[in-house]
């Protein structure tokens, strides 16, 4: 008998087809992995058995049953637990507190009670837990357990972790691994929600891959392997990439060596990024939403130091300046939100002094004319369709994105950071915005380009980094990256 | 001297009582994650409410019987504005103030009148535990309601901590999408959270009209709600140091009080001000470990 079984489920959200036909089954004392990239519909499938989402069609059987589930509470009470990335844990509570909430009965509390029930829990299910703790001091790892032991205690027998590997680090990873797979031993079946080869290859007993909704095929473990499953996940047939060195390129002027950034957890969220730019060349970063290109343009703007590592600018190091600093030395940014790196309620004129404004100010005040002169020059340099005294926030996206990229432009910068340079634009504004970038190459200017559109970094960069859980996999020269090619290091299949 | 510190004793319990009801009713309503600003009009309703309806009925009981339902009410309508309709917790909480205030004041016109005497009541009698003993007999000289005030501590202590209504309190007040996802009702129980702390606001009111005034006056509340709220976070939301707050609050009190009939040549408005600069005080020494139940002041909707 299946511990669960899914039929012909469909589910869209609006024009998008998230899980179009899907079949899917689990059997018991198995794990069973999900893979697919972000958006292939592994969350919405695990959603609609959890009873997050209605399914707009399609049957669901429970040990054999037809279900019907509706909600979280109706999913529990059928046995289904689910583990997510973000903990539904209250901090100032006990470990103890928090596995029985929503779950007691009668009026009074005993604390002793139910720190000898979840203690009790905690060795059934090999799952090490200290009942007593707050869940406040734990770390990652460890509340992470508190959830599955909270699922558990709830007599679940089907467990879905949505990509429970996403907030560990490596040692966390392992423990997790052995705890699920004693646990089938003793006949908890679980789904294993990722996007990572490695560990799917390591864990599961069957995988099955989402593409774009539709199931691309259920295989056993031991009848695939990584490049098979990555084949399947892309859709198409993949090569082999050459890889460049981080720093094979003609003239560097601008140098990541090593920078490490840890996170809130001791995750590192940049992890030892190496890099170099030279005068006249686009290095694009590409990667999935989420993998660390916000931090990495937090680090190198100077929003943010590193917590190892240092930024050369032409052999200076430059890693501790603050982002005024930078400015002087040379470095041009566009911010990732346009937003953030303007004052919607100022006019045109003043967001283009706002960087510099000691350059316009005499004597204690600021020099309104000048402010005005330069900003009617640039506005007609980049044919901005404003006036300078408009309020910034009355100009369209594309028209604002050109005040953010003529600001940093009309410094003349050696280095230009471009971070998401296109987003939320219309088709005029981006072949603006991409043609400018490559003026400015042209000019001579270095250029890290950080966008989640890899087609725009297929199209503009020399070389291109990708940046996978805040590691660069790889540097691939433009000539020779295709879509898949960078896929492929994006979904991180190809270590080295 | 002796006779002095015992007076003063026995005054500090009696200011401490509405302060730990009301403040007691606070902590129900911040531990849910609901900054009650209401508490002063709630207070002034419950002070008007008790002392109107003790005179209309003869009975004290019935009088703060009275407080603790027109809290409840207040209260349930404070839930109605800042649980079910998301309002900004500020918004409402000064609305409740403003409209249980007026509402007070215009009862009490229809009552009783514009009559230029001040209506009044015979208010309640302290009760002496020890009869026999001099100091123990004056300092537990005291109403009843000042007893039960005290014995709520341990019994809110007992609530929040020890009963699975009070866990899902504290999980309210922290995490409501976690207590959500539990399985429990996070708009029931903050409803019912405030309802419970609108009742003992109520009756911390009702304490001023029928038991120490036996009247009914516009300044009879004066601002203790707001010191309440300032109580509240020194107690770091703990029913124990809520005792400790509002006796200190009250032994500043209760000694300015004295303090301005030894003849010290010093303007009373200082005398008067003392128990609110010690309030600041030991809340900037206080507030700065403070740990805010973390959803106080967000409204809580569902995906």
């Amino acid at each position: 008998m299946l511990a669960v079984e899914m039929k012909h489920i469909y589910k869209s959200f609006g024009p998008v087809k998230a899980n179009h036909d899907v079949n899917f089954d689990l059997e018991q004392g198995e794990i069973h992995a999900l893979l697919g990239e972000n958006g292939a519909g592994k969350t919405t499938l695990m959603r609609i058995l959890y009873g997050l989402y209605k399914a707009d069609m399609g049957e669901i059987f429970i040990n054999g049953e037809k279900v019907a589930i509706h909600s979280p509470k109706e999913a529990i009470a059928a046995g289904v637990g689910m583990v997510t990335q973000h903990f539904t844990l209250v901090p100032p509570l006990t470990v103890a507190e928090n596995v029985v909430l929503g779950y007691t009965n009668g009026v009074v509390l005993s604390q002793r009670e139910i720190e000898k029930n979840v203690a009790a829990a905690s060795e059934k299910f090999g799952i090490l837990v200290n009942p007593s703790a707050l869940v406040k001091d734990l770390s990652v790892g460890e509340r992470q357990r508190v959830e599955i032991l909270k699922a558990l205690y709830r007599n679940a027998r089907i467990l879905i972790m949505d990509e429970p590997t996403a907030v560990l680090v490596p040692q966390e990873v392992d423990v997790l691994f052995e705890s699920l797979l004693r646990l089938v031993k003793s006949g908890l079946s679980v789904i294993f929600i990722s996007h990572k080869l490695i560990e799917v290859m390591a864990v599961s007993d069957r995988i099955t891959v989402l593409r774009d909704g539709k199931v691309a095929n259920t295989v056993k473990k031991s009848e695939t392997n990584q490049v098979e499953l990555a084949k399947m996940m892309v859709g198409r047939e993949t090569f082999g990439v050459r890889l460049l060195d981080a720093c094979e390129t003609s003239e560097p002027i601008y140098e990541l060596s090593g920078v490490t950034l840890d996170g809130k957890h001791g995750k590192k969220v940049l992890d030892d990024v190496s890099f170099c730019v030279s005068r006249g060349e686009i290095l694009g970063i590409a990667g999935v939403s989420g993998n660390g290109q916000g931090e990495l343009t937090e680090v190198i703007t100077g929003l943010v130091t590193p917590t190892k590592g240092s930024i050369k600018i032409e052999g200076r190091d430059i890693t501790h300046l603050a982002p005024g600093q930078l400015s002087d030395a040379g470095i041009g940014r566009t911010p990732q939100d346009r937003h953030e790196g303007t004052i919607g309620d100022l006019s045109v004129a003043e967001n283009l002094a706002l960087e510099h404004i000691k350059d316009y100010t005499q004597k204690g005040l600021l020099d309104r004319k000048k402010i005005r002169d330069d900003a009617t020059t640039i506005i007609k340099e980049f044919q901005i369709k404003a006036s300078p005294g408009d309020q910034l926030r009355k100009l369209s996206g594309g028209n604002m994105q050109k005040v953010v990229l003529a600001r940093a432009l009309s410094r003349k910068p050696k280095v230009l950071i471009a971070s998401q340079p296109t987003r939320g634009l219309d088709v005029g504004a981006t072949e603006y915005v991409r043609n400018r970038l490559l003026e400015e190459r042209a000019r001579g200017t270095a250029i890290v380009l950080l966008s989640e559109d890899l087609d725009e970094v297929l199209a503009l960069s020399d070389r291109i980094a990708v940046i996978y859980e805040g590691r660069i996999m790889g540097v691939v020269p433009s000539a020779e990256a295709t879509p898949e090619k960078i896929g492929l290091l994006m979904a991180g299949a190809v270590q080295h | 001297m002796g006779d002095f510190i015992i007076d003063i004793i026995a005054a500090t319990l009696r200011v401490a009582t509405p302060l730990i009801f009301a403040t007691l009713g606070e902590l129900f309503c911040e531990r849910a994650g609901i900054l009650n600003l209401g508490i002063e009009g709630t207070m002034f309703f419950g002070a008007f409410s008790g002392f109107a309806a003790a005179s209309l009925s003869g009975s004290l009981w019935v009088g703060v019987l009275t407080a603790l339902v027109g809290g409840m009410l207040s209260g349930w309508l404070m839930s109605l504005f800042s649980v079910r309709l998301g309002v900004n917790q500020h918004v409402s909480g000064l609305g409740i103030t403003l409209l249980m205030t007026a509402l007070s004041l215009f009862g009490f016109r229809v009552i009783f009148g514009e009559s230029r005497v001040l209506p009044s009541i015979t208010p309640f009698k302290q009760l002496s535990i020890f009869p026999n003993s001099p100091v123990l007999g004056e300092i537990f000289s005291q109403y009843a309601l000042t007893y039960i005030a005290i014995a709520l501590i341990p019994i809110v202590w007992w609530v929040v901590y020890r009963t699975n209504f009070g866990l899902n309190l504290r999980s309210v007040g922290d995490n409501p999408e976690a207590t959500d996802a539990a399985g429990i009702n996070v708009y029931n129980l903050r409803t019912i959270a405030l309802v419970i702390g609108g009742a003992l606001m109520g009756v911390g009111g009702a304490f001023l009209s029928v038991a120490q005034l036996g009247s009914f006056t516009f300044g009879i509340v004066a601002g203790r709600g707001w010191v309440c709220i300032a109580l509240i976070i020194f107690a770091n939301w703990h029913p124990i140091k809520v005792l400790w707050g509002a006796l200190l609050f009250g032994s500043v009190q209760a000694l300015q009080s004295r303090l301005q009939l030894t003849g010290i040549k010093l303007p009373y408005e200082l005398f008067l001000a003392l128990p609110y600069i010690v309030t600041i005080i030991a809340l900037t020494l206080a507030g700065r470990n403070a740990s805010y139940p973390a959803a106080l002041l967000k409204p809580y909707k569902r995906e």
